[in-house]
């Protein structure tokens, strides 16, 4: 609708008449009431009512926490996590008696933990505070009363302002429009923050405003501007100025939006309206959320978990111990009489057994820290850091171009990276370069252009052909001679004049005629250069008067009624100028498809020229007219296999009277004022549009970015489903789709629109609410037959294309679920002219819908909701500006990077991780129930197994490295082959390694070890002697040994568990083990004041006695056995599909090329989507073998040969 | 990062002066995560090798550490009952403890079943006595019985800190709790020896208790616990104080009486005479008394020969199970169906 309307503007610039009267009229019946309550003073900004009104100034702030607020805050946010609470309370407990260890040893590594953690929160918010400084900070020209305009920082705004914005230079706050350098108060501007589109926008300020041209004119200036409160929608705006005592409403058409630009118009003068983050596209932006990912959700479920078991265990020690303690004193006997019981602390007093049962609990629940790992949080901080230090380090992730490489901005994501389910993107600038190039066309049934589309190099590698001449020769090419923008046509036959020798030259000279006529561009002539450059509605436009031009038809002068081109003249072979008188330009709409002009030649000929889509272009062909239709169609079938927009040129030379009837019909169409002007104004367009003569298509490339096409394939293969949302109209939307494969000829396309015939014809009729409910049940109604639809094919796969108007109601309440159950049986799903809150809340749809892991992918600002509405934020840090890497998890230069980031950092990330925790409650189970177990051989006193710094070390030195090497360095299949099996990603988006079944596997493991090392060790250190000496086992020497075995049990774990030793991972694991001797040695060698038990007991008495050495080794042994064993079985015969890498890997098959085939095969999952699944249907119907029994057959050959070829 | 990022966001595409990759990431093996990296996987004849060798090494041990075990010989005798006159209520064995009036000496046999070679361990095994107890092992302070200057220094010695308003040296539940029993042995009217020197740990001696503090004003209470201290003989050389401070691990646990160091012969028979002075009755604790010779691997315990032995055999068939499983069952090559996501191909 806004497109419409825009478009109707720019054209009435064109022509002199119905400037602004078209414009619909806005109800301004409700300025003043409630919702749009909003009064500027203009120019009075400082005034008394001004200031009563008390808004908000310009500044504005994106970071969570403010200096004030960071300590209370970011505590608050650390104490959200129970295990930190629990460990807070275990500290504060450890300070009193009750504690069975030292105070400091308990309380130091909490400290660490947060600390450290708070530490980075910080980090990151003064990088966005950086940020913030840099826009509140950006200068813009302020009327200071006088007349007089002074440069100040836009922070210090206020509504009611007066502001002059220059050209190029951004709007610094939402303005009302008053005049521009223009003479009738037009300006350009470019929107692309908002809403990703590049082309320009026309807006025009109010007439009796347009007049103030000059600064001075500001002096005695005063007007009143009421309007609507703030709000998010971008398109919408209702207001009215007061100015020289009459009331004039405002429109959208005079709002200037924060965030966009200013563009080819010198500068223009505004009321400030909205400032900080009253304005439109702040409040499009939600809160920066601060994302935690699944593992981390999940991690925080388990904690919860152990902790409920570690109360469990607490009661039962404490129910035990009471018991006990009550017995030991019964009618003043005592029973353990070397306990006193008769004299004893409160802690053990058995005439006061439950007290000192509930104050054990307390002593428990602080012994029992070493259950939950206080180190968890710390190293997964740590590791993550290191992780992210990694993507960003990834030479394959640097664009060479723009010169950046990946920036993961936030490392709290690095593992839902690998376990992405549904991809949202955006179109423009992430899929695409944002740029149209004319790249081929057909004349006269005769198909030029030898360019290839990044669709057809991506099906060509696949097919087995890589078209390695044809990318030397446009290497070489592109050296020889610079390319020009919007322009890859290489064809000899039309180059240089030459189409003149051609069959059909006159068909030729009128196709390029028609393309240099027939448009609404704009051309500028550089004064110095005499270059002539084009200022279109959109790039494919641009790209037409660009290939026009460099074919030999400049177009270079526009007036209000003609257009003149200089051309060859094929008979004197030099460049004529001509000039077209411009009579009627008909508009193009989505419905239309199509536009046309009228214009009178040099000769008085009267011409009718149209370009549209081929499903309206070909019906209204003159007989005589279609002799190259078939040819053009095929061709065409061609270049939309391609991934082309296409384009069906057309014209028809009109006579005098039959155009004398047409105008009067059309102007009159035209100036009427009743509702069904516009069905009257199309009435008399289609009257004139007919009997075409074809003169060909034209094919133009929405450039995809370099590898986009493999890279949607590559990540289809690793089963994970793309969406694109774009701001776009449908039409380019569906033709990006082809082009990077996620639509295919044979598709069954679902369209969801509400451009149906009723809804028009009651939009017309105005009654918004009849509209509303007709439109909703049209939509509902639509979404059931695609349900319908794809409930009743298996076969099939289905792409649904929703338009924004429709979203709006498919996203209902009511209506979402029903939508998301459509949309998740489509392979592809595309969005149209979806707003920045529409984008966020498919986003949030898919989020909560499906429960699975969401990315979203964009560049701009409108894809910020987006970005941070979904679980991972891609930003593509391009052309766009920095709002949409802002807003991001992490940045990438390319769409294709996405491919590596997800497929092997999110994939290695994703395992490290969730190994990293499982390991984690492994180390301390196995640790916290030797423990437990010890506990109750003490009839529960609260006694620990170990010296107090065995224990608090325990997670620091002698088990903490090996598993942070894991999380940082283990690999389960190198990077090449990562990419080389994609589908090995689903172990990620299935969460196999992180499972409950896993996780309690690796918790049962560890207790059975713990249990194993318990009884092991006191029963080959029992009571009797274990040495030579005959000295027998005491309270350090059990310890000792059985923290030994701990040690080494828990490591030799590791070292079994991961499958990439490099020479860390070997210096850290043993290492890890020789800390632990080493620190008996330092550790007894300190004085007993300070070494208590442990003084010399590894030197003096346990490293002596060949029963510790042989107890070691027989535990550790015996504890690993089972695991071994499981994991031979598990690798051999169950393996996982790492595994199965692996041993392709190992049995050097990976280079055998037949082989990784069959396994890669036989697992891959069909895709419905990509470049695969477009070449498994083009073969399939090529050969036409019937379908699927042979197909299967027929397509795992062709696929063969693909990959001998097609080895990376 | 953003200062340059800005400034080509800012220029907005156009590439014009060709600049140096300042952002390129420098390339290593080890920022690029391409290491050289050892990989093994768990191959038929990898694992089948592992447990050979565990095998082949476990074995011998296990046979040297059952014969060290079976040569060692032990006399484990349990009092606690006998010593006792009838067989009684729990309440009269504690009253007959208690009682400081009547003489607890009392003799009981051992008969040698094998010779046995000196030195002869002598041990007093208690069971069920927590020594392990919280409140037990810190009732004691280390300080004091390190530091003559220290003496007053009782704190964690409730309630056994002072007594007659003077602390106690050594204070504490541990040393106010000292084993009491004495042995006397003799083979016919011959006595025999026992060295009561050198059964503690050297460290304890040199380092934890001091030459220079004398035991003051212990088992002054009125509640007496165990046994009493020589007054005149510096903790230092306490040796039996200092074995029994040396808590246990366990609630059984043996401690080190002495060294008998005299060969003892087959079907000799010694009489004890054991003063039964310690109360275990109250916690119905078992006393032993016990001698043991030692091998290189300490007392009498099958347990980790027999352990050695079963893991090596267990070793060996699991590399025969696995030899045969690989001959019989080989792996189909990369065979997928195993994989979840083939199992139930609902899941899209």
């Amino acid at each position: 609708m806004a497109r419409g309307r825009r478009r109707k503007l720019l054209l009435s610039r064109l022509h002199a008449f119905a400037c602004g009267a078209s414009s619909s009229q806005v109800d301004v019946s409700q300025v003043g009431g409630p919702g749009f309550s909003r009064v500027a003073f203009a120019n009075e900004s400082n005034s008394v009512e001004a200031a009563n009104l008390n808004y908000g100034a310009n500044y504005v702030s994106t970071t969570k926490y403010t200096v004030a607020s960071f300590v209370p805050k970011a505590l608050f946010e650390q104490f959200r996590r129970v295990a930190n609470i629990y460990f807070l309370l275990t500290g504060c407990l450890s300070f009193t008696p009750l504690a069975p260890y030292s105070a400091g040893s308990a309380i130091l590594p909490l400290i660490v933990v947060i600390g450290a953690t708070m530490a980075k929160e910080a980090i990151e918010d003064w990088r966005r505070y950086q940020q913030d400084i840099e826009v509140n900070n950006r200068k813009v020209k302020l009327h200071q009363g006088e007349g007089a305009f002074r440069s100040t920082e836009w922070r210090n705004l206020r509504v009611g302002d007066i502001v002059k914005v220059e050209k190029d230079s951004f709007f610094p706050a939402d303005l009302v429009m008053l005049s521009s350098s223009y003479d009738d108060g037009l300006c350009y501007v470019e929107t692309m923050n908002l809403d990703g589109e590049t082309n320009l926008k026309l807006k025009q300020s109010l007439e009796v405003t347009s007049g103030l041209h000059s600064d001075s004119s500001y002096q005695n200036f005063n007007a009143i501007i009421k309007c609507e409160d703030p709000n998010a929608n971008l398109y919408t705006y209702v207001g009215t100025i007061e100015y020289g005592d009459q009331q004039y409403s405002l429109s959208p058409q005079q709002l200037l939006l924060r965030d966009s630009k200013l563009r080819n118009t010198d500068y223009i003068y505004g009321v400030v309206v909205f400032t900080g983050h009253d304005t439109k596209v702040m409040q499009n932006a939600t809160n920066p959320p601060s994302k935690r990912s699944k593992i981390e959700r999940l991690m925080g479920r388990l904690i919860y978990f152990l902790m409920a078991s570690l109360v469990l265990i607490s009661v039962i020690g404490s129910v035990v111990f009471g018991v006990i303690t009550h017995d030991d004193l019964q009618d003043g006997k005592m029973k353990r009489w070397y306990l006193r019981p008769d004299d004893s602390t409160i802690y053990f007093d058995p005439r006061r057994a439950a007290v000192s049962a509930i104050l054990h609990f307390l002593t428990a629940m602080i012994l029992y820290t070493y259950f939950v790992p206080i180190s968890l949080y710390v190293s997964i901080e740590i590791v993550k850091v290191l992780q992210t230090i990694f993507i960003n380090q990834d030479i394959q992730m640097y664009h060479e171009e723009s010169d950046k490489p990946a920036y993961a901005r936030t490392s709290n994501l690095n593992e839902e990276l690998g376990q992405v389910d549904t991809i949202l993107s955006d179109k423009t600038g992430t899929l695409t370069c944002n740029s149209m190039e004319f790249i081929k066309c057909s004349i006269a049934g005769i198909a030029y252009g030898h360019g290839f589309t990044e669709v057809e190099r991506a099906m060509a590698r696949r097919k087995g052909f890589p078209l390695i001449e044809d990318e030397e020769s446009k290497e070489n090419h592109d050296h020889a001679k610079p390319a020009i923008k919007g322009f890859n046509f290489d064809d000899a036959r039309l180059m240089n004049g030459q189409w003149v020798k051609e069959p059909h030259a006159d068909v030729i000279r009128m196709f390029f005629r028609l393309l240099a006529i027939c448009h609404t561009a704009i051309p500028e002539v550089d004064d110095a250069t005499g270059k002539i450059s084009y200022e279109a509605e959109s790039p494919d436009e641009a790209a037409f008067v660009i290939a026009a031009r460099e074919l030999g038809f400049e177009f270079y002068q526009r007036t209000q009624t003609s257009i003149s081109i200089r051309e060859l003249d094929p008979s004197s072979g030099k460049h004529v100028e001509r000039s077209y008188t411009l009579l009627n330009v008909i508009e193009f709409n989505s419905t239309r498809k199509r536009m046309s002009v009228i214009v009178q030649d040099d000769e008085g000929k009267l011409l009718l020229l149209s370009k549209g889509a081929d499903s309206v272009m070909f019906e209204r062909l003159a007989n005589d007219g279609r002799k190259f239709e078939d040819k053009t169609k095929e061709q065409m079938h061609e270049y939309a296999d391609a991934g082309l927009r296409t384009l069906v040129l057309g014209y028809c030379e009109i006579d005098e009277a039959e155009y004398k009837n047409f105008n009067e019909a059309f102007t009159e169409a035209k100036n009427s004022v009743s509702v069904d002007r516009e069905e009257k104004m199309e009435a008399a367009a289609d009257s004139i549009e007919r009997n075409l003569i074809l003169l060909g298509a034209t094919a133009v490339e929405d450039k995809l970015q370099s590898g986009v096409p493999e890279c949607i394939d590559k990540l289809a293969q690793a089963g994970i489903k793309l969406w694109v949302l774009t701001g776009d109209k449908m039409e380019t939307a569906v033709n990006i789709g082809f082009a990077c494969s996620l639509l295919r000829q044979g598709m069954k396309k679902i369209v969801i629109t509400l451009e149906g015939q009723d809804i028009i014809r009651l939009e017309k009729e105005g009654d918004k609410r009849a509209i509303a409910k007709a439109s909703k049940e049209n939509v509902i109604y639509q979404i059931n037959q695609g349900r319908q639809l794809v409930c009743s094919s298996t076969s099939e796969s289905f792409a649904l294309i929703i338009d924004g108007k429709s979203l709006a109601y498919a996203l209902e309440d009511d209506v979402k679920n029903l939508f998301l159950q459509l949309a998740v049986g489509c392979a592809s799903v595309i969005c149209c002219r979806s707003s920045p809150k529409q984008k966020a809340l498919v986003t949030r749809l898919v989020k909560e819908g499906t429960g699975k892991v969401t990315l979203a992918i964009g560049d701009g600002a409108n894809d910020v909701g987006m970005l941070q509405e979904a679980d991972i934020g891609i930003g593509i840090s391009g052309a766009e500006g920095m709002q949409a890497v802002m807003a991001s998890d992490v940045a990438i230069s390319q769409f294709r990077f996405l491919e590596r980031l997800l497929l092997v950092h999110g994939h290695w990330c994703y395992r490290r991780i969730s190994t990293m925790i499982c390991y984690f409650f492994y180390k301390n189970l196995t640790f916290g129930t030797t423990i437990f177990l010890y506990e109750a051989y003490t009839t529960f006193s609260g006694q620990a197994a170990y010296n107090d710094w065995y224990m608090s070390l325990y997670n620091v030195f002698f088990t903490s490295l090996p598993v942070i090497a894991l999380g940082v360095f283990d690999q389960d299949v190198s990077a090449r082959l990562c990419l080389k099996f994609p589908l090995l990603y689903q172990e990620g988006v299935q969460n196999m390694l992180f499972s409950w079944r896993r996780i309690l596997g690796w918790m049962f493991t560890g207790v059975c070890n713990g249990i194993l090392v318990f009884f092991f060790c006191i029963t080959a250190l029992q009571h009797q002697a274990f040495r030579k000496g005959g000295q027998v086992v005491s309270y350090d020497v059990l310890g000792g040994t059985m923290y030994t075995c701990v040690v080494w049990i828990v490591n030799c774990h590791m070292a079994l568990s991961i499958r990439y030793f490099t020479a860390i991972q070997h210096i850290v694991i043993w290492g890890s083990i020789a800390v632990w001797y080493l620190f008996l040695l330092v550790y007894g060698a300190i004085p007993p004041a300070y070494s208590t038990n442990a003084y010399r007991v590894f030197v003096e008495v346990l490293a002596p006695a060949p029963s510790y050495w042989i107890t070691t080794l027989f535990v550790t042994i015996a504890t690993l056995i089972p695991y071994f064993t499981y994991s031979t079985i598990q690798m051999r015969f169950f393996p996982m599909y790492h595994n199965m890498i692996q041993w392709i890997r190992h049995d050097g098959q990976a280079e055998d090329l037949e082989y990784c085939h069959i396994v890669r095969q036989r697992s891959v999952r069909p895709t419905t989507v990509g470049v695969s699944a477009r070449v498994d249907a083009k073969i399939n119907q090529t050969v036409g073998v019937s379908p699927r029994v042979d197909a299967k057959i027929n397509q795992s050959s062709s696929r063969r040969i693909h990959h001998v070829v097609n080895s990376p | 990062m953003n200062n340059s990022a800005a400034g080509t966001s800012s220029g907005s595409g156009d590439v014009s002066a060709p600049r140096r990759n300042s952002n390129r990431p420098k390339y290593s093996r080890f920022t690029q995560q391409e290491l050289p990296a050892c990989k093994p996987i768990l191959t038929p004849r990898w694992v089948i090798s592992v447990f050979t060798l565990i095998g082949v090494i476990f074995i011998p041990i296990g046979i040297a550490a059952l014969r060290a075990s079976t040569n060692v010989v032990e006399i484990v005798k349990r009092y606690d009952a006998d010593c006792i006159p009838g067989n009684n209520t729990k309440a009269y064995k504690v009253a007959y403890i208690q009682d400081k009036n009547i003489d607890k000496t009392c003799n009981i046999t051992l008969r040698v079943p094998k010779d046995m070679d000196p030195p002869i361990y002598v041990y007093y095994q208690l069971d069920n006595f927590y020594q392990n107890h919280r409140r037990y092992v810190k009732s004691r302070n280390d300080a004091q019985l390190k530091d003559r200057g220290k003496a007053n220094d009782t704190s964690g010695c409730d309630p056994e800190d002072a007594s007659n308003g003077s602390p106690i040296v050594p204070c504490g539940l541990i040393a106010w709790s000292l084993f009491n029993d004495t042995y006397n042995f003799s083979i016919g009217n011959q006595n025999l020896t026992v060295n009561k020197r050198g059964i503690s740990w050297k460290s304890d001696r040199d380092h934890k208790f001091g030459n220079d503090v004398f035991p003051r004003n212990f088992q002054n209470g009125t509640l007496i616990g165990g046994a009493s201290l020589d007054e005149n003989t510096p903790l230092s050389q306490q040796e039996d104080l200092i074995v029994w401070m040396r808590t246990a691990a366990l609630p059984t646990f043996r401690k080190s009486y002495g060294k008998i160091e005299q060969n003892l012969r087959e079907n000799d028979t010694i009489t004890v005479t054991i003063k039964n002075n310690y109360n275990t009755y109250s916690f119905s604790g078992k006393k032993k008394l016990v001698l043991s010779t030692s091998s290189w691997l300490g007392g009498k315990n099958d347990f980790i020969g027999i352990t050695y032995l079963t893991i090596g055999g267990l070793c060996f068939f699991l590399a025969i199970a696995f030899t045969g499983v690989y001959l019989v069952k080989p792996r189909k090559l990369g065979d997928p169906s195993y994989l979840s996501w083939n199992r139930n191909p609902s899941g899209r």
